[in-house]
């Protein structure tokens, strides 16, 4: 298996759409490389399921490494194990479904694609990355496209969010940069690859000054409390296919990061700062619970419900228990396509009835049977139904939580879970105000229910939620041994 | 005839300022066949520059040395040289005095090669000077506009100025040491405050020279008011020329220095970034944007010099041929749009997408890479710079870098969201470049694309980086 292939496939459509001059044919491009990905990450998957079960336990499968830049030992160098194995696949649903329902742009089609495109392409570089340069360079890819994402295609206070969006990004990843050096001149090895970092040790007050710097860095992408501000906006903004990505793909390289870079490589400062970000992750938690309560517009509620289900993530990493850093990348995974697919339905809605307002909205269900129809399993995903994603992750994150045994741990845990009383009243709500009830708008009964390809899309991620959530067990075995490594690291295990 | 070859990239110059000479003096043909010319001599200037590369040593007891490294740097001139002539094309070809500024450009383009080169104050000094007087003469040369005057009276005072305490420095250092030989300086540095002054009195030199705040204060009004192709000759070549030599003095002759010179930098760096960034957030011309902004990139560039080491000075080095790539893509593309329509302001650039789609992205991309976003060479550039600075363990100073990043950023989009969203209800109209600065912008995008990329660029200098 090629892991280049997922960085190229998304290179050479990109390459081919710039060049097109046909929009049709673009979006087919499109279409074809996304597929493609998919059924590369699927096949990723199988190949990678069958090495483990032949025996196969090294660290990291698949690895390819070419040097680049000699003088600084950067390599190109690739891998994957059963963490980055679950991310790649959220970003094929993610990037598929995005693809698909984006079908009816018309300004800029090309550039629009393109965009994407390149989103995808570092998001899936940044996943399989064992080498901190090109990890920090993928990142940094995926950026701007955003900016542009937003800023072009975007609607309302646009340029305001898209800049917000960059700024904040972009300073998130100058604080990763810092650390990244640190990491490099302080490991004593002069390395950047990740593989080789993990078997050495950082002194410990090297690690208490820039394990933060790393932690918030990735944490801004991510969402982490006091610097979430970009989130409501840039996902308001954002067109449909844009929101998708940032939400279901874009914070979790944030997650991402900071489980596998700042936490991996300096477990004893993450160990030590743990309380705060338990402090941190409940406040997002259920800060974002509660501004959830009183917003109106439905990308406002699924963007600061993002907030709060992201500080699951946190939680599940400050907790440092191996069951909690397993539901972390559950709750990654779960979130990255529940909330694409909310933000998938919102698009739907807003594009026929033209509000996003809950108030202006009412009884759709018996206008547009689908696409309520998978509101409403969105909607209970997100409220964590069993039988959906969210409940495995939450329930997976909370009981990893649990068995860390201080006092401190437990409130902060019991904290959070009061959350998922909060978020089943504003779900219930939107969602039931938006699906049933009086039809508010009679120009509503003219509308179209969900297209071929807006239908595909949403049953794409339907069909990730529901195996998620039926059988957990494939995600969870898939993600414990990694889970395990990073508990390897850290000092005096709490518990098993 | 080694010796001959020790100065080949002066000696090919030299021949084409005769041959300009010669055209201008028998006036035999027209500006376009000039242009043809002067084109494809500039090329071969390049391509003679890349032969015989590895030849080593030194002329005039000393005074003038060459090696690999230096060969390398004066290819990279030529080259931006090449690029300034070519986006310059539809400016020049309407010009009264085409030979003139192209000898008047050459000529400096030669005193920095003497200046680069130089192994001695002396030399070092006169070449600075051939390098600087023509620049003013240049600055002049939108013959119609004031300012142009203006710029060309700013420039040839604050250069007579900050050359004089350079001087002043030279002597003074002459004076307490008795050598002027950047070789034999080391053995009689000992520190004394006399010689601390002296050293203080040539760094405020060079930093005029490279507008580093607080001697920044002539760079914006000189780059305003002059042609747009002298202004990018003034912010990429004559930067970078300096740069070269800055780093060849600070390493050979100042090196027992090393810690008053650190701190300076150190402290000059900051200052420069902030202070450049700031002011560049607020602009509306495009030419006085980035003439802020490479202020602040010169910021950057003194974390490489600091940095110290191989790393440092290759990763200086591999920032200014991003540089020269980047700045001139930019330049290229206001050069373009500022002749076909006469607008230089960034409102105007509006809605630029719409009517040049090509062209936008050449600046975007340009703009991007001095953002330092991969994948553009910028990105590369400034993370070597940046780890220069790590690895001496200065971890405040590549804080703030990072961070005064996110600024420059900010500034960066301001273009691009002109560009790309905004509206305008008479945008720019569709332009249509000549073959030249089709093939310049090409160039430039490449070069963006490649430099940072492919790493061998990138390892080659590294390989040469030893003084």
């Amino acid at each position: 298996m090629n892991l280049s292939l997922l960085i190229l496939i998304p290179l050479v459509a990109a390459i081919i759409v710039l060049l097109s001059r046909n929009a049709q044919q673009v979006k087919w491009i499109s279409l074809l490389a996304s597929v493609a990905q998919l059924g590369l990450s699927l096949f990723l998957l199988s190949a990678f399921m069958g090495e483990r079960a032949n025996g196969n336990v090294s660290q990291m499968l698949f690895e390819q490494r070419y040097s680049w830049f000699a003088p600084l030992n950067i390599e190109y160098y690739i891998g994957v194990d059963g963490i980055s194995i679950s991310m790649i696949l959220l970003t094929a649903f993610v990037v598929l479904a995005g693809v698909l329902v984006s079908w009816n742009v018309e300004k800029m089609t090309k550039e629009f694609y393109f965009l994407l495109l390149l989103l995808s392409l570092g998001a899936y570089g940044f996943f399989i990355s064992l080498d901190l340069f090109t990890l920090f360079f993928f990142l940094e890819i995926a950026v701007i496209p955003k900016y542009l994402l937003i800023g072009i295609w975007g609607s309302g206070n646009k340029e305001y969010s898209a800049n917000k969006l960059a700024l904040m990004l972009m300073g998130g990843s100058a604080l990763v940069l810092v650390g990244l050096f640190a990491i490099y001149f302080m490991s004593g090895i002069h390395s950047f690859d990740m593989v080789k970092l993990s078997q050495v040790h950082i002194a410990i007050e090297v690690q208490k000054i820039f394990f933060p710097m790393l932690f918030v860095g990735f944490g801004v992408f991510t969402a982490i409390f006091p610097f979430h501000t970009w989130v409501p906006d840039g996902h308001s903004s954002a067109p449909t296919a844009g929101s998708m990505f940032l939400a279901g793909i874009s914070m979790k390289l944030g997650g991402y990061g900071c489980m596998r870079v700042a936490t991996y490589l300096m477990p004893e400062a993450a160990k030590e700062y743990a309380p705060i970000i338990v402090i941190l992750a409940a406040i997002a938690i259920l800060y974002g619970a509660f501004a959830t309560m009183m917003q109106k517009d439905l990308k406002y509620i699924n963007a600061y419900s993002s907030v709060s289900h992201c500080g699951f993530v946190l939680l599940g990493i400050g907790m440092l228990t191996k069951t909690s850093i397993e539901g972390a990348v559950m709750q990654m995974v779960s979130h990255g396509l529940m909330t694409a697919l909310f933000f998938a339905v919102i698009g739907m809605i807003y594009e026929r009835t033209h509000t996003r307002k809950v108030e202006e909205l009412g009884g759709l269900l018996k206008i547009m049977p689908f696409v309520c129809s998978v509101l409403f399993i969105v909607g209970l995903c997100s409220l964590g139904l069993p039988g959906f994603s969210g409940f495995v992750a939450e329930m997976t994150v909370f009981m990893g939580s649990w068995q860390n045994p201080e006092m401190f741990y437990r409130v902060a845990t019991i904290a959070a879970c009061m959350s998922i009383v909060v978020t089943a009243v504003y779900i219930l709500r939107a969602v039931g105000k938006t699906a049933m009830g009086p039809i508010t708008n009679q120009h509503f009964l003219e509308l179209k229910d969900a297209a071929w390809n807006e239908r595909l899309a949403a049953i794409i991620l339907v069909l990730g939620i529901v195996a998620i959530g039926i059988a957990p067990f494939w995600l969870s075995d898939l993600v414990s041994p990694g889970a395990e490594l990073i508990m390897s690291r850290i000092p005096t295990v709490i518990i098993n | 005839m080694n010796e001959l070859l020790l100065m080949k990239s002066e000696l090919v110059v030299t021949a084409i300022i005769f041959i300009l000479l010669f055209i201008k003096i028998n006036d035999i043909t027209s500006n376009e066949t000039v242009l043809k010319i002067i084109n494809a001599l500039l090329v071969l200037n390049v391509g003679a520059g890349f032969c015989c590369m590895d030849v080593t040593g030194e002329l005039f007891s000393g005074m003038f040395k060459t090696n690999v490294l230096i060969a390398f740097e004066k290819n990279m001139l030529n080259i931006g040289t090449l690029l300034i002539s070519l986006l310059s094309y539809e400016w020049l070809k309407n010009h009264r005095h085409l030979p003139e500024f192209f000898v008047l450009l050459l000529s400096s383009l030669l005193g920095m090669f003497f200046m680069i080169s130089s192994g001695n104050f002396l030399i070092f000094y006169l070449g600075l000077e051939l390098s600087t007087i023509p620049i003013a003469a240049l600055c002049n040369f939108d013959l119609e506009k004031k300012q142009s005057s203006e710029a060309a009276m700013k420039m040839i005072m604050s250069s007579a100025f900050s050359s004089g305490i350079l001087l002043f420095g030279i002597s003074m250092m002459y004076g307490t040491t008795g050598t002027l030989s950047f070789a034999e300086l080391p053995q009689y540095l000992d520190g004394s405050p006399l010689q601390v002054f002296s050293f203080i009195l040539l760094f405020t030199g060079f930093a005029f020279k490279l507008s580093v705040v607080p001697f920044h204060l002539w760079t914006a009004d000189v780059y305003e008011g002059s042609p747009v192709a002298v202004t990018s000759f003034l912010s990429v070549i004559s930067k970078g020329s300096i740069i070269f030599i800055f780093l060849t003095t600070l390493y050979n002759a100042f090196a027992p220095m090393a810690e008053v010179w650190y701190n300076l930098i150190f402290l000059l760096s900051v200052l420069t970034m902030v202070i450049g960034n700031l002011f560049a957030l607020r602009q509306q011309n495009m030419k006085r944007f980035l003439a802020f902004s490479s202020i602040a990139q010169v910021g950057f560039i003194l974390i490489g010099i600091s940095g110290g080491g191989q790393n440092g000075i290759s990763s200086s080095v591999y920032f200014v041929l991003i540089y020269i790539f980047s700045n001139l893509g930019a330049f290229g593309a206001v050069q373009l749009i500022s002749s076909f329509s006469g607008k230089e302001t960034i409102d105007s650039y509006k809605g630029l997408y719409q009517t040049n789609p090509l062209l936008s992205w050449v600046l975007t991309i340009s703009l991007f890479s001095l953002a330092g976003i991969p994948p553009t060479a910028g990105f590369f550039g400034k993370f070597f710079l940046l780890s220069s600075g790590a690895e001496k363990g200065n971890y405040i100073l590549i804080t703030i870098a990072a961070l005064n990043m996110i600024v420059s950023l900010y500034y960066y989009l301001r273009v691009v969201r002109a560009i790309f969203m905004d509206k305008n209800e008479q945008p720019i109209a569709s332009i249509k470049g000549s073959i030249y600065e089709k093939a310049g912008l090409l160039i430039c995008v490449i070069g963006i694309i490649a430099v940072g990329l492919y790493s061998h660029f990138y390892e080659y200098i590294y390989s040469l980086s030893i003084f």
